[in-house]
This record gives structure tokens, sequence and C-alpha cells, in this order.
């Protein structure tokens, strides 16, 4: 078997018909981990003895008895709780910390019988768009190890793209799973906000974040989106999707139109992501699609609006990390403001720390109005915009990123530069809308991906159309990792 | 509520400094522990007493990646609460997070409401001794979550400061509060107490909290400050955490003495919290920048806004039970009992569901009355019992009434019997016919007496036959000396009046 060659239905299918046991397949990737992950560092937690268990318990049920995707390997970004596995969201303040329970989407890939093979690296508490704001490990780009995987789900793509799991989960706030999906040649997606449950997500900014999956295809995408999708009761803000999500089989796109976001071909996109992303318009006018061009003029604000909300709500959500209950607490501390103060200057990295004081600071009273009560404003604004372009067209099209992988420290002192990676992604998250990105070509063999935006519950359209690219394009490119690898 | 309420327009003792005369403004902030099965967002029980930290979740223990769920129930009985006080209920109200960090708030963050409020703008009338009405404005009622309770060891001051190490338990964590906020109506400490002790009676009444202020179901924390009559609001304090309906009253006389001295001694007063200490009765204040919290509010993500249609409120309406003050004029028009009775047993709810039974039963409410306000009132209040715990059922009573109505009890008797079946829980008959204390109406047993009396006194006998009317108690208290008390009374004075006239 070539791990590079299997997609998650390659696998279930695999397992389908008897020709690899689930002991097998968990052997294949756990051996690709063994290989590559010194050299990626997409693992945090390899769960060798918890997946080789799960899979002999597939194994040795009856094939006739095993749900579809029973015995599949899964790898998931380390901010969703697993019973009693340390999650950390790679952060040194939740070292240690064994969630006392699953998070929704973790039961919901038990109940589908998929095997967990660890816990992927990410930046600390999600913020960051390059997986360096770990305080764990960097995590280095598949297509070139010099080079970052995005982030902050940097772990969830790399290890995908390494093909050291079929699939990953990652979570989306600002662009954290589109956006190194983008760089590393996968497919990711983030939902509508609701379709997914966040019981169990370790929030970084409650209104923006969705879990969703990263895959080597559409295909892949849409079944993994199907087994997490769903109204939970123990989240308030689920509402699921209002139909189980098919696999697309569209690969004519007659009578869709695409509506190509203006402001995101600006300066900040790089020409030979341009040319990429001008590549795949042609596919899609190939395929019978029509594209126009279109303004969405609040957009641009987006990413001010971003680092207002974003910030305020992860100051709170953060709080909690006080060293009272779980994780780490400082030693020696002379009193409870000093226990507090130490614990969280000890815990924290420099990019949480820097959020932490934003949030706090536009949620002060005096600055509520002018920061907070602007921002929101502004993602009406935002919202509203693209209400009236889907009155216009079917679907938005964009870069993902406006620039291939970066180098490793290349932008680690420069936190506006590494926030402008997210300028395409921030607005589906400000405006709750679906979003994909799906690989588009290379540019000096580094990976482009096309976003594709829909609107709201419009997941399995937004799918289909995807598919229907994916076949247009008919890439094929792999990592030189894939190559070194054999 | 004791004392007497004076009239708003002359304030003894609070309000007189030596320079002149000093208004006092008090407002109240009352926290009430809702009385649901679960706590407020997530499906812990609500306990009191259990043994630290069983009574908790990962949700309700701030774990990473919990989220919170409203309680319905908790919802209604806040609904419930807001109606009850006259409050517009809001079509569109919003959970927010109060941002601060104390080991007992473990999202370091509490799930509340800002400004957008469930009820707003609502009134409680507070009745005064005299039966006249004092309006308390209540400006809003809102929801929100409890913390957990910190227990410190070691050290003087039994606070956080200065103790050696301090432990949590968040079984309390998570519980359903309500907080009503009145406007600064009160001028006296005893206005105060008589609006809580009315707010707490209309708690009771709607069955959504145990009110009991010494186990923390009902908090009061006050915002006081005095100033020159006509003059602007003066610089509040807030005086917190007093559990006790006196220590309400005397706490609030101490901060109001301190400030009155303070400012007639030329000093200004700081806005901070106060604390008081109800063992040496003396204020303490906690420095204001010490307290000067930004709480940071902002809608809480997590919750979706919670959306109120005219048929939910009418449905909560509906199961609003009925209020003291309309329950008092239908039992002073449907029962004809005095006002004064009406008014104890409509601030009682259980109280005055005993007293409805009882009258049913007995057919006689004036007389269920005076036994459910007197005999019955004064035992539960010499023991502290609740009216649902007494041995007394309102069948019993309505038993004893029953034969006090036929006259096989004299009202003497039946005291006497009641106080028999408080202490067995028998009922008055068993007792009556058990001891013998049946009234004797039997006519041949009486009038074979009397006939042995009157021919055994023929002086008397003689003497009321000249009209000496006063004779008849001689031949009465004969009687009763026979009998042990046990004549009729009504009976006896007829049969005697015929055999005396021969
Ligand atoms: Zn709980």
């Amino acid at each position: 078997m070539e791990v590079f060659s299997l997609t998650a239905r390659a696998c279930r299918d695999l397992l389908g018909s008897g020709e690899a046991s689930a002991t097998e397949l968990v052997d294949l990737y756990l051996d690709q981990v063994e290989r590559v992950d010194d050299r990626v560092g997409a693992f945090l937690l390899v769960d060798r003895e918890g997946a080789l268990a799960q899979a002999a318990a597939v194994d040795a049920k009856p094939r006739a008895e095993r749900l579809p995707w029973e015995g599949v390997p899964i790898a998931l970004k380390d901010l969703l709780c697993v019973e009693g596995m340390e999650t950390t969201c790679a952060s040194r303040i939740l070292k240690g910390y064994r969630p006392p329970y699953d998070a929704t989407v973790v039961a919901k890939l038990r109940a589908a019988g998929l095997v967990l093979l660890g816990k992927l690296n990410m930046d600390e508490f999600a913020m960051g768009s390059s997986t360096e704001n770990s305080s764990v490990q960097l995590t280095h780009n598949p297509w070139d190890l010099e080079r970052v995987p995005g982030g902050s789900s940097g772990g969830s793509a790399a290890c995908v793209a390494a093909a050291e799991a079929p699939w990953s989960l990652g979570s989306d706030t600002g662009g954290s799973i589109r956006q190194p999906a983008s760089l590393c040649g996968v497919v990711g997606m983030k939902p509508t906000y609701g379709a997914v449950s966040r019981y169990g997500l370790i929030a970084f900014a409650s209104s923006l974040d969705q879990i969703g999956p990263l895959t080597r295809d559409v295909s892949d995408a849409a079944a993994l989106l199907d087994i997490i999708a769903g109204k939970d009761p123990m989240d308030s803000t689920s509402v699921g999707l209002p139909a189980p999500i098919a696999l697309p089989t569209r690969t004519d796109l007659t009578g869709l139109r695409f509506g190509v976001i203006r402001e995101f071909l600006g300066e900040a996109c790089e020409p030979g992501v341009r040319r990429v992303f001008d590549g795949a318009v042609a596919a899609i006018h190939a395929a019978g699609g029509v594209c126009d061009e279109l303004q969405l003029p609040s957009v641009e604000k987006g990413l001010a609006a971003y680092y207002i909300i974003a910030p305020a709500e992860a100051s709170s959500n953060l709080a909690r990390f006080d060293g009272v209950r779980f994780g780490h607490r400082s030693e020696g501390a002379s009193d409870l403001i000093d226990m507090y103060s130490r614990t969280r200057s000890e815990g924290f990295g420099e990019e949480v720390k820097r959020r932490i004081m934003i949030g706090t600071y536009v949620l002060s009273s005096g600055y509520y109005d002018a920061y907070y009560t602007q921002a929101q404003k502004t993602r009406t604004l935002i919202a509203d915009d693209f209400r009236r372009a889907f009155g216009q067209v079917d679907y938005l099209i964009s870069p993902t990123s406006p620039t291939v992988a970066f180098r490793i420290g290349e932008r680690t002192q420069d936190p506006l530069a590494m926030y402008l990676s997210d300028l395409c992604t921030i607005p589906a998250n400000l405006a709750g809308l679906p979003a994909i990105s799906i690989p588009a070509g290379l540019s000096d063999g580094l990976p482009v991906g096309l976003q594709i935006v829909g609107p709201h519950f419009s997941e399995q359209g937004l799918l289909e159309a995807a598919y229907a690219v994916e076949q247009g394009l008919g890439l094929s490119d792999l990592p030189p990792i894939a190559e070194a690898a054999r | 509520m004791s004392g007497g309420m004076p009239p708003r327009s002359s304030m003894p003792g609070a309000g007189d400094g030596a320079s002149g005369e000093w208004e006092v403004v008090i407002g109240l902030e009352i926290h009430v522990q809702l009385s649901t099965n679960t706590k407020m967002f997530c499906s812990c029980p609500v306990t009191f007493g259990e043994e630290p930290n069983t009574m908790v979740c990962p949700v309700c223990l701030g774990h990473p990646g919990t989220l919170p769920v409203a309680n319905e129930r908790a919802v209604e009985y806040a609904t419930r609460i807001a109606l009850a006080l006259g409050c517009r209920i809001a079509e569109h109200t919003v959970f927010h997070r109060k941002n601060y960090f104390y080991p007992d708030l473990p999202k370091s963050y509490q799930i509340s409401q800002f400004d957008l409020p469930l009820g707003l703008g609502g009134r409680l009338d507070v009745e005064l001794d005299d039966g006249s009405l004092f309006p308390v404005g209540v400006t809003r009622v809102h929801m929100e979550e409890d913390a957990g309770k910190l227990v410190h060891a070691g050290g003087a001051t039994g606070r956080i400061h200065g103790a050696d190490y301090s432990l949590v338990d968040f079984n309390r964590g998570g519980t359903p509060l309500v907080e009503v906020v009145s406007e600064p109506d009160m001028r006296t400490p005893e206005q105060a107490r008589a609006y809580l002790t009315q707010l707490k009676g209309l708690l009771e009444h709607l069955g959504v909290s145990d009110v009991n202020m010494e186990e923390g179901s009902l908090r009061c924390d006050a915002n006081v400050s005095v100033r020159r009559p006509g003059a602007p609001l003066g610089v509040k304090t807030e005086l917190k955490n007093m559990n006790s309906f006196r220590y309400v009253q005397r706490g609030l006389e101490a901060e109001i003495e301190r400030q009155i001295s303070a400012l007639e001694d030329g000093e200004t007063i700081v806005q901070a919290t106060v604390h008081f200490d109800p063992v040496t009765g003396s204020i303490t204040t906690l420095r204001s920048k010490e307290e000067a919290h930004d709480y940071r509010y902002f809608p809480e993500p997590d919750l979706v806004p919670i959306e109120i249609d005219e048929a939910y409120v009418e449905r909560v309406r509906a199961s609003v039970p009925e209020l003291p003050a309309a329950r008092r004029q239908r039992f002073v028009a449907d029962y004809g009992l005095p006002a004064g009775d009406a008014g104890i047993l409509a601030a009682n709810r259980p109280l005055g569901d005993y007293f409805e039974r009882v009258a049913e039963l007995s057919g006689d409410a004036r007389l269920s009355a005076n036994w459910v306000t007197g005999d019955l009132s004064a035992h539960l209040n010499s023991t502290g019992v609740g009216v649902h715990e007494s041995a007394v059922t309102p069948e019993a009573l309505a038993g004893l009434l029953a034969l006090l109505g036929d006259g096989t009890l004299s009202s003497k008797l039946a005291k006497d019997v009641f106080q028999v079946m408080l202490e067995t829980g028998r009922d008055a008959r068993a007792i009556v016919d058990e001891r013998g204390l049946g009234q004797i109406s039997d006519v041949v047993e009486l009038e074979g007496i009397i006939a042995a009396i009157v021919e055994a006194n023929p002086g008397p006998t003689e003497e009321f036959r000249q009209g000496r009317e006063k004779v008849l108690s001689f031949f009465v208290g004969q009687v009763m000396k026979q009998t042990k008390g046990q004549a009729n009374p009504k009976l006896l004075n007829e049969l005697l009046r015929k055999h005396l006239a021969g």
C-alpha cells in the first residue's frame, strides 16, 4: 500500500473489502509518522497504544457488523478535548491537562468507529498563522521543510500533506483551517457557524470558532463533515445542517455564477498566487461556470474588526487558566494576586499575552464603545456585503492566502505582516459563512489554495461546486517528502 | 415587621445630626437562589450541605471547552418574579459576561445580565403596620449564576488575605440566581427591612426559592447615602452580604450613623464597599481602590439571546400564584375576615393555604382564621416549625372546630385539647373520648344533677324565685363543681332556670 495514494475513502474501501485490517492501516500511518514526523513535527502526542487497541477491537468485529467508517484513522488538533488524553492547545499553561470529558465531535468520531491516532501541533490557543506560536515545537511544511505550514491548524494540515493521517480535524477562527490547508496543498473546510458543535473545543473566540475537516480531497471533506455536523444540546449556538451531507458528484458548473472578490486581489496578493488563481478561474469557465468580479467594500475592514472581537472574547475565554483548578500553577507565589500573575506570565506565550492585553483593553470601560461596539457594527456591515453579493452570485471566490508558505521566522517579529495572512479568510468567520480551500496549483513548487465561500448552510452546494472545480483542475502533485519517503 | 414604620416625612434617629436634618437614601440589591432542580447552565443538582465538590461537572467547574446551556425552568422562575414585581418583560434579553478573577469563580467570569435584563421597571407595594402602602420601585430583575464558596484556613481575618490557605467548594457554583435591584426609594433602615420582609414573603409565595437568609438562598446588599433634604444624592457606600433581617437593619443604622458623623465632622464620604460586623456592631471600610473593578461586560457569545413572546409571558403569568395583596382582599371579601387576620394569612402562602383548607372543612372561616392566626401561629412561632410540618393537619384542626361547634367542647377545653393534639399528633375526638373531656350535654344527666342541687339548697332557690337573678351563678358554680366543669354552659343555664322556676 502506498500511503500517499490513500484518501479516507480508500481506507474505508480497503477495510470493507478485507484487503487491509484496521490494525494494518493504523500501523501504516504510525510507520509514516515514525518515518517523517521528526522532520515535519505535526504530532504533539501519538497514542500508539490506544490506536492499536481501538484497531484491534474493530478487527475483532465481523465486517458485516461494522459501521461504514469504522477503523479509519484520524488525528486531532490539540484543542479538541479527549477524555483522559493530554490536551494542551500547545500551551505551557495546559501541560499535563487531561480533560474529564470528550468533545462532542470526538464522541461523534468514536460513535462512527474512527481510530484516534493522536494530537496535532498548533499555534498556542489557535492564535497565529504559522504554528510558530506553539510552545512545544515547530511544524514544517511538507512541501518545503524550511517553511511554515500555516496556522493555527498547522499540524492538522501538515499531517495530511505528509500522509501521517488520511484526514484530520482542525478549528477555524479567522482562517485557521483554510490558510494552512492552502499552504500545505490539502483541502480545508470551515462550516457555517453553528453547523458543528463547539462543545469540547477549547475556545479562542467563541463567536467565530468552528471545527472542520482537513482532507486530501473534497469528497473526504464532505464525508468527514457529515460525521461531525449536527445540533448539540450541549452547545446552544449549534444548529446543525439542514440535511445529511452526501458525497459530491457534480462535475459541470453550468448555471453557477462565481463572484471574484476584487478586494482580495490587491497588492497584498503575490503575483504567483494571482497566476494560480487566474488558472482556477479559467478552469471554472471551462467547466461552464460564470465568473464576475465584484466588490465587498466592507471586507477590507474585516482584519481590524477581527483583531478587536477575537482578542476581546479570548481575553475572557482564557481567564479561566488561573492556576486554581487545573493546568500550570506557579510555585512560590506570595499571595493570590501574585499566584495569578506568575501562573499566567509563565504559562502563556508572547502572542497569547499580546491578544489578552488587546482584548482586555478594548473591553475596558471608556474604550468599549470605540472599539468593541464599532467592531460589531463592522461585522454587521460585512455580513450585509455578503448578503448583497449572494443576491447576485452563487459563490464567492478568492485566493485563500495572499501568499504561499513563508519561511520559518520570516514574520515572527512582525505581527502585522503575520496578521495579513488571514486577510482573505477572516470575513467568512465574521459573517459565519461556510468556506472551503482547495488546492489550485503550485507557485514555484509551493501550493496555492482557492477559497470558495457560500451562503449560510449551503455546505452541500459548496462541496459540489468545489468538487467540480477540483475535477476540472485535475491536480496530482505530491509534496517532495512523498518522494523522499519512497 | 416590628417596631412600626414611621411616616416618610419624619425620620427619628437615623436622620438627625447636630447640624440639622439629614435625609437617608437606601436602595437594596437582593440575590435570590432559585429552587430549580438543576443549576443555571449545567445539569448538576442544586443542593445545600452536601460533601464539598461532589455536585459538580466539567461545565460548572469551568473546564476548557465546556459551554453553558441556559436552564429553561430558571428563566421561567425569573420571569415569574419579574411579573410578580410588575416588571416589563424584555422581548429580547441577553446574557453578559462579568469578568473578574477570584478563586470561587471557575471561569473567571460570571454569566450575568447587563444592559438587556429580563425585567425592567417594576414596583413592590410594601405594606406598613397601619395597612397603608409604601411603594418601592424595582429598577430591574436579572438572571445570573452563583459562585462557589471559599473556606479560609488559618489567619485572623477570616478573609483570603492573611489566611494560611483557602479551599473552594464548587457545589454552589452555577446555582441559578435572580437579582432584584430596587430604586433608592427607602428612607429608613426600618423601611428597608419592611421591603425585604415583604419581598421574601412574595418570593416564598411564588414558590421559586427557599428564601433562607442563614443558608444564603436570600442575600442582601444595600446602597446607602445621606444628604440634606432636597439636595442631590450623596456619595453612596455598598453594605455587603448581610445574612439576616436584623443585620440588615443594624448594619444600615451603623453605616448611616458613620456617614452622618463623618459629614458632621467635615469629612467626605468615599464610594466604597463596607462590611458590618454583627458581633462588634462596627463598620469596616474597604478602600475603594482595592475594590475598583472594571468588569469588562460584553455579550456572552456562548449563549443565544432569549426571545420572549407574548404567549410565553401569558403562560408564566397564569402560573403565578395569587399574590399576597390580592389574596388579602379576597380573604376580606369572601370570608369576611378582619383586615389584620387577612393580612397575616395572605402574607404567608403556606399559612394561607392551611387556613383555606380548614375554613372549607369546618365551614366557619372566621373561627378558622382565629385559630390559625392565634393558637396555631403562636405554636409555630415558638417552635420555629413550618406550617407544612405542623403536627396538626388542617383536617385535624377542622375536626377540633367541629367539636367546638356542636358544643362538645368549650373554648377553654378546646384549647387544652389543641395542646394535646400538637404534642401527640392525635385527633381531637380520640383525645376527648379517652380523657372524658366532652361537655355534658345530656339533658337527663344534667337534670338529675340539677334536681339534687336545687333540693339541697332551698334557701337560694327561694331567693331566686323572689327575683334575685344573681343567685343563678351560685347554682352554676355548684353544678360545674360537681361535673368538673364539663357541663354545657348554655344547656345548664336553660335547665337551671326551668328547675328553679319550679
Ligand atoms: Zn455542573
